[in-house]
């Protein structure tokens, strides 16, 4: 791999304390991050969040409010550079291609703006068409008019890597294409974030397309970073209660520290009983605390069976739900909301769950896969 | 009634090409009485001798189109075709940027629109009148300049060339302005944005992106303008005076005063066929011209 001489140690890409303002609504609150070069980065979060504005803060669309922080692109502060005078490189939601250019001259476009020379150009867009895996031969002459919504997205994507940007954003590329194709792109996008060393700064609302292409990401809420990680610390450790529930699904459960007891503490449910919890920060005696508890995690067993040393409320089974791989088995408990286990799809024609809607049933969990969130 | 409505429908519904038809034929009635007849009857007046009081009289020359070739009326012909064409370039430079501005106009844009269109509410013939007392030595204009201290002596203004180009740009502005609009109004944001972060600075952005995907409002713009100027009379009449006869004035003339129906129909069937040359040369030219084919 060929590093280009911009290459410097330090982050690629730093927020600190950014602020973006529109009109009396703070779309970016605050927000700081640093991005590793090689890194994919995503911004994960419902429409709103301010993920998209923060990429356009990054783009140089958007300029941070007077007092706003500072955006540093490569060490550099860019906060008043146009994008024209940014090095980065983008792909739109609409993939915005030029209608009245064919493929060649839409992925020739920033090389020409570029002042490459024209020997050159003709190689590059065959090589940059080529990773993108479009025939050059097939498509170069055509007309964006004249492509699927796959192929759009891929010259876009061509446009955007053949100026062998340090930096590539990317504004939700894959959401307007179909699931097989997306789930496609979406490790070739990973790849080529590997192959190539470009970091890679990703925004989307689609939590399990964050979970699959990151390195790290960003879980935006409310214009502020709600939290920042890997997928696994973001799935298996979330922080807050709307993390836990946007990323992948949860059941919540709240009480109040009663007592410290060998490194764990044992805690008083609200609507009745007792869990454990692992020791925690944010956990001290009398303190009102809630928790959350992966289905997966979860098993269903008579309500005289829980095996010793694990957490366990009573309800009722109120549904069955069949879902392929898995089974969710729906059980309401008092004083919580409904309580969703995940149970493993043996066959239902061979094995068939012993459970039907109205049995009584005990939901168990093991006190280490408590997650214990910080806001409550 | 309702059941020869229904059984009409019900005829109509298997047929697309006859609910086409019937679609089609009003309007294209209307056209074949009032626009075809009339115009295959001047083309036969162009070539029949001229009646004394008017009107033809049997027979059968070319003599009408053999005398327009006089440099007298090859001059108005010029004439016509340096100011039609000066009046869509003016119009042009000029309702280029406000089509622009409104489309981009945001929560003015409806009533920036509806200024351009509110001068259509007042007759075309009252609103060319009032140039006069704008423009006369005596008018509005050159008082002002008097009053200032500006200019010692009124500037004559009226009856020049000046007086006619400013009204046929004023007459008709709107037109370019319009379908220029339209077609910067649905250009899509994100290209301009795509353009910008792959290095083009603004003027390249407009160059490269912006006008490419507006020429179909600058052509229909150009078309609107170019053609009716080219036929117009009523501008030049009260603001050019004699001097500044168009064609238009001609074939007027002809019919009216002189009382030459033959030759007034003969100008208009040259000027029809060089319109059509002008028009077919123009549309060959954009094709070629944006340079942006693949």
């Amino acid at each position: 791999m060929v590093v280009s001489p911009s290459s410097t140690t330090g982050p690629v890409v730093q927020l600190s304390r950014v602020s973006k303002t529109f009109g009396d609504v703070k779309a970016v609150n605050d927000v700081s991050f640093e991005i590793q070069r090689g890194e994919f980065f995503s911004m994960l979060g419902p429409s709103g969040c301010g993920k998209t504005t923060t990429l356009r803060l990054l783009a140089g669309f958007e300029q941070p409010d007077e007092d706003g922080g500072e955006v540093k692109l490569l060490g550099e502060v860019v906060n008043k550079k146009r994008p024209y005078e940014r090095k980065i490189a983008m792909v739109f939601q609409s993939y915005a291609l030029f209608p009245h250019l064919s493929v060649q001259r839409n992925v020739a476009f920033g090389l020409e703006q570029r002042k490459t020379p024209k020997a050159e150009i003709g190689d590059r867009v065959r090589r940059a068409l080529e990773m993108v895996r479009l025939k050059p031969d097939t498509f170069a002459k055509r007309m964006p008019g004249q492509l699927s919504g796959g192929q759009r997205q891929r010259v876009a994507l061509a446009r955007a890597l053949v100026l062998e940007p340090d930096i590539l954003l990317l504004d939700e590329p894959l959401g307007a294409i179909d699931l097989k194709l997306r789930k496609e792109m979406q490790l070739e996008l990973k790849s080529l974030n590997k192959q190539l060393g470009t970091t890679f700064v990703y925004v989307t609302h689609d939590q399990e397309e964050a979970l699959t292409m990151s390195d790290r990401i960003a879980v935006m809420d409310n214009a502020r970073v709600a939290q920042l990680g890997t997928p696994a610390e973001i799935y298996e450790n979330p922080r807050t209660a709307f993390v836990a529930k946007f990323i992948g699904e949860s059941n919540f459960f709240d009480g109040t520290a009663e007592r410290r007891n060998g490194g764990r503490w044992e805690v008083l449910r609200n609507g009745g009983g007792r869990f454990v919890v692992p020791d925690h920060p944010a956990v001290s005696e009398g303190k009102p605390l809630r928790i959350a508890v992966r289905p997966e995690w979860m098993d269903v067993w008579r309500p005289d069976g829980v095996p010793a040393g694990e957490n366990a409320v009573g309800g009722t089974i109120r549904d069955v739900i069949y879902l392929g791989e898995t089974m969710h088995v729906i059980v309401t408990v008092p004083g919580c909301e409904d309580v969703t286990v995940a149970v493993r799809n043996e066959g239902q024609l061979i094995k068939p769950l012993p459970w039907k809607r109205g049995d009584q049933a005990a939901v168990a969990w093991l006190p280490e896969d408590c997650q214990i969130l910080e806001e409550v | 009634m309702a059941s020869l409505r229904e059984r009409i429908l019900a005829w109509l519904h298997p047929r697309p090409q006859a609910r086409a038809w019937a679609l089609l034929a009003p309007g294209t009635l209307w056209l074949i009485l009032f626009f075809l007849v009339p115009i295959l009857i001047m083309f036969a007046y162009s070539m029949m001798p001229r009646g004394i009081y008017g009107g033809v009289e049997p027979g059968f020359t070319l003599e009408h189109y053999r005398r327009f070739f006089d440099p007298l009326y090859l001059d108005i012909l010029r004439r016509t075709f340096v100011w039609s064409i000066a009046c869509t370039l003016i119009c042009l430079v000029l309702g280029f940027p406000v089509a622009y501005a409104i489309a981009r106009g945001g929560k003015w844009k409806n009533l920036l629109l509806f200024l351009v269109v509110l001068p259509f509410w007042t007759s075309f013939l009252v609103r060319t009148f009032a140039m006069i007392f704008l423009l006369r030595d005596t008018g509005l204009i050159n008082n002002w300049l008097l009053r200032l201290g500006l200019i010692e002596n009124p500037i004559t203004m009226l009856y020049t060339p000046f007086a006619v180009m400013a009204g046929l740009v004023y007459g008709f502005l709107p037109f370019m302005i319009l379908p220029i609009y339209a077609s910067l109004e649905k250009l899509d944001l994100s290209l301009l944005e795509a353009a910008e972060v792959l290095g083009a600075r603004p003027a390249e952005r407009f160059r490269r992106v912006t006008l490419p995907l507006s020429m179909p409002g600058v052509v229909a713009g150009c078309l609107l303008v170019f053609i009716p100027a080219l036929g117009s009379f009523l501008t030049a009449d009260l603001l050019g005076g004699a001097k500044q006869m168009m064609i238009g004035n001609l074939v007027q003339n002809q019919f009216s005063a002189a009382r030459n129906w033959p030759f007034g129909s003969a100008a208009s069937f040259i000027v029809m066929a060089l319109v059509l040359v002008a028009v077919m040369l123009y549309l060959r030219v954009k094709d070629k011209a944006p340079g942006e084919a693949a």
